[in-house]
């Protein structure tokens, strides 16, 4: 299953159908997919078609003023890329703990983090498939038409990712291009007013945090046979776990299980990452494929992300989303939930969790605190692993004797995904599509596949995009016999 | 007590020409204090647009948002032109449900979360050429650049909406 409908034995007799861009992504991809003369699929692959070396773009630059620079990778999530590269930058200015102020400060930047990229990823990008139906109209499948139904989901929406962006705001400094992180620590506590700004509302956002979680258990139980199955990747899942098994998206090693949830490895020092991952590349794709070297490409592959992060821990240190992850795990019935709709309720559990963890930081004094930065011996490498809202991001970088940056790796939560992607579109196609008139709705499945990945393809690519949907039949000679735009600017 | 005006540029400062947006909020920022004629005006920036901003609409008089622009310019400007200038209306176009809204896009969410109609908004295309990573500001889109400022600067100075209306290269978009 793995690799199949990766490759067509003739791709020259086949006709061919590109999904460019894919919209309600971040960033530029494109899906094409090979179908016989009777309609029936026979390749499906998801490419990259844009990319740009970031990496070198850091090299040769001071290392205190990467954490800063990274952000400019990504408008989406500069956040995750500020304090991954702080923490490998911790160990290069050998800060092996920081103190309760500085780690407490990046937490609470941290988790604004999750709480706005999931608030809107869910109730702006999602949740016009899941509420109308993935191949409902195309008119009223976007988030007017959520808005037009449901008034009050698209606002708490926004209220929910302003407040994260806030808590960012807050503890970066400004709202973007942050400074607050920085090698050994913080440059900036909360004063009691900033706390207190914060505080007023957080009730609220951890109150529609567990609504957003009912209104995605409510999906599940209404459409048990759609929402299971849909795009199911049965995967190795890799994360981050807190030293007692525990959800930490913020520091911990690396734990995987297997697709029946057996513990592969657990407490792997992600200072090693690179013994334990090899990036793949195939030819038709600018983004790389990483797998577990010891198992092979084959059986390597693996995803991240809140399914593989709700899983993979044995408990969630928040008790409502503690709760909520307990009912995910019996709803699964003792084993692993992989249909990639399940993304979506694991998505509001850690919502949730970020939501709770940000009313819970701030009631403790520690965030108020003046002892900031710490340093000890110097080093010449580090690593920096942070579960970013999207998965497992990894920044690795080596720095000379003049505090020059010599070789930079980033390996991105998207990129771990690459093959679980492309997985779960050609399940899709595969059951969907083949057979059938090709219809914007039946593409629409494909898209609803990606989605629920939450893919930002401008990190894998380091590239901005834009995002209209176009789809084109190209018969066998590569002459086009129909097209299809939707959402062109 | 929120600022009646609010200029809003957007845009990658590591990519090139992209920065013009960026940019020329530094640069009216530079002039504020010299300028008390131009009332309360609160600067934004950010990567792209995305849904929060319209929150940034609230209690404002006039809105102006700025952006480097590859293609046409907003105004029907002609292409040697170095900016062009549109007003604005609430739109649902293609930028709804992504993560880069375009400003009428924001301008419907506003729409959508407050049940009133947004205050009255343009659009600033700055023109710019080459945005690849780790490129600084071209010479022509300094040149536009500079440009933008001083019409930036006219914009200030006028006393109302509707009188900017009246005198500028604008046409009405979105909508």
């Amino acid at each position: 299953m793995t690799f199949e409908l990766e490759t067509a034995q003739n791709p020259e007799a086949l006709r061919r159908i590109v999904i460019e861009p894919v919209s309600r992504v971040e960033g530029h991809g494109k899906v094409t997919i090979l179908l016989g003369d009777d309609d029936t699929v026979h390749q499906v692959r998801l490419h990259i078609v844009e990319f740009r070396g970031f990496e070198k773009f850091i090299e040769g630059r001071p290392y205190w003023e990467v954490p800063v620079l990274v952000q400019r990778l990504c408008g989406i999530c500069p956040v995750s890329h500020h304090l991954a590269a702080s923490k490998a930058m911790d160990i290069i200015v050998g800060a092996d703990e920081l103190t309760p102020t500085a780690e407490k400060m990046r937490r609470l930047m941290h988790y604004g983090q999750h709480l706005q990229s999931h608030a809107l990823h869910f109730f702006h990008l999602a949740s016009p498939d899941l509420l109308f139906g993935f191949g409902s109209d195309v008119a009223k499948r976007n988030i007017i038409g959520v808005v037009a139904a449901n008034p009050e989901i698209a606002k708490k929406g926004v209220l929910l990712r302003k407040f994260g962006q806030e808590a960012i705001r807050i503890t970066a400094g400004k709202r973007v291009h942050g400074t607050g992180s920085i090698p050994g620590g913080i440059n900036k506590s909360l004063s009691p007013e900033e706390r207190d700004y914060l505080r007023k509302d957080v009730a609220q956002m951890v109150a529609w945090s567990a609504e957003a979680v009912q209104m995605i258990r409510q999906l599940h139980d209404g459409n048990p046979g759609l929402y299971d199955s849909f795009g199911a990747v049965p995967a190795t899942m890799m994360s981050l776990v807190g030293d007692d098994g525990e959800m930490d998206l913020y520091h911990g090693a690396l734990r995987a299980r297997d697709v029946d949830g057996e513990i592969m490895f657990d407490r792997l020092d992600y200072q090693g990452y690179h013994h334990l991952l090899t990036e793949g590349v195939k030819p038709w794709s600018y983004m790389k494929f990483p797998y577990i070297t010891s198992l092979g490409p084959e059986e390597g592959w693996y995803k991240v992300g809140p399914l593989a992060r709700v899983q993979n821990c044995d408990s969630i240190p928040t008790p409502l989303a503690e709760r909520q992850r307990q009912d995910f795990v019996a709803y699964g019935n003792g084993k692993p939930q992989h249909g990639s709709l399940a993304f979506h309720w694991a998505r509001m559990i850690e919502l949730l969790h970020a939501a709770e963890n940000i009313q819970l930081l701030l009631d403790d004094d520690d965030l108020l605190g003046s002892d900031l930065v710490v340093a000890g011996k110097r080093a010449h490498e580090g690593v920096g692993v942070i579960e970013a809202p999207r998965g497992t991001l990894i920044h690795h970088y080596r720095v000379d004797d003049n505090d020059l940056v010599t070789y930079a790796n980033l390996i991105v939560s998207t990129t771990h995904n690459n093959h679980a992607m492309n997985v779960a579109v050609r399940d899709v196609a595969k059951k969907y599509l083949s057979g059938r008139k090709i219809t914007e709705g039946l593409l629409n499945h494909i898209e609803v596949a990606i989605r629920c990945f939450d893919p930002c393809l401008s990190c894998a690519t380091h590239a901005l995009g834009q995002m209209p949907l176009e789809v084109t039949l190209v018969d066998a000679d590569g002459a086009t016999i129909d097209r299809l735009c939707r959402g062109a600017s | 007590m929120t600022a009646a005006t609010l200029i809003f540029g957007w845009g990658n400062p590591s990519r090139g020409d992209d920065a013009l947006g960026p940019l020329l909020i530094d640069r009216i920022g530079a002039l504020l204090a010299d300028h008390p004629e131009w009332g309360a005006v609160e600067l934004l920036t950010d990567f792209q647009l995305q849904v929060e901003h319209a929150l940034d609409l609230e209690g404002r008089r006039r809105v102006l948002f700025v952006d480097s622009c590859a293609g046409a310019l907003p105004g029907g400007a002609g292409a040697e032109a170095p900016f062009g200038v549109g007003e604005l209306a609430p739109a649902r176009d293609s930028s709804f449900s992504s993560h880069t809204l375009s400003p009428q896009a924001v301008m419907q969410v506003y729409v959508d979360i407050t049940g009133r109609a947004p205050p009255p908004c343009w659009v600033l295309g700055i023109k710019g050429q080459s945005f690849e990573l780790g490129e600084d500001l071209g010479a022509a889109a300094q040149a536009n650049l500079d440009a933008a400022v001083a019409w930036v600067g006219e914009w200030l100075n006028s006393p109302s909406p509707a009188s900017r209306e009246r005198e500028g290269p604008s046409r009405r978009l979105g909508g």
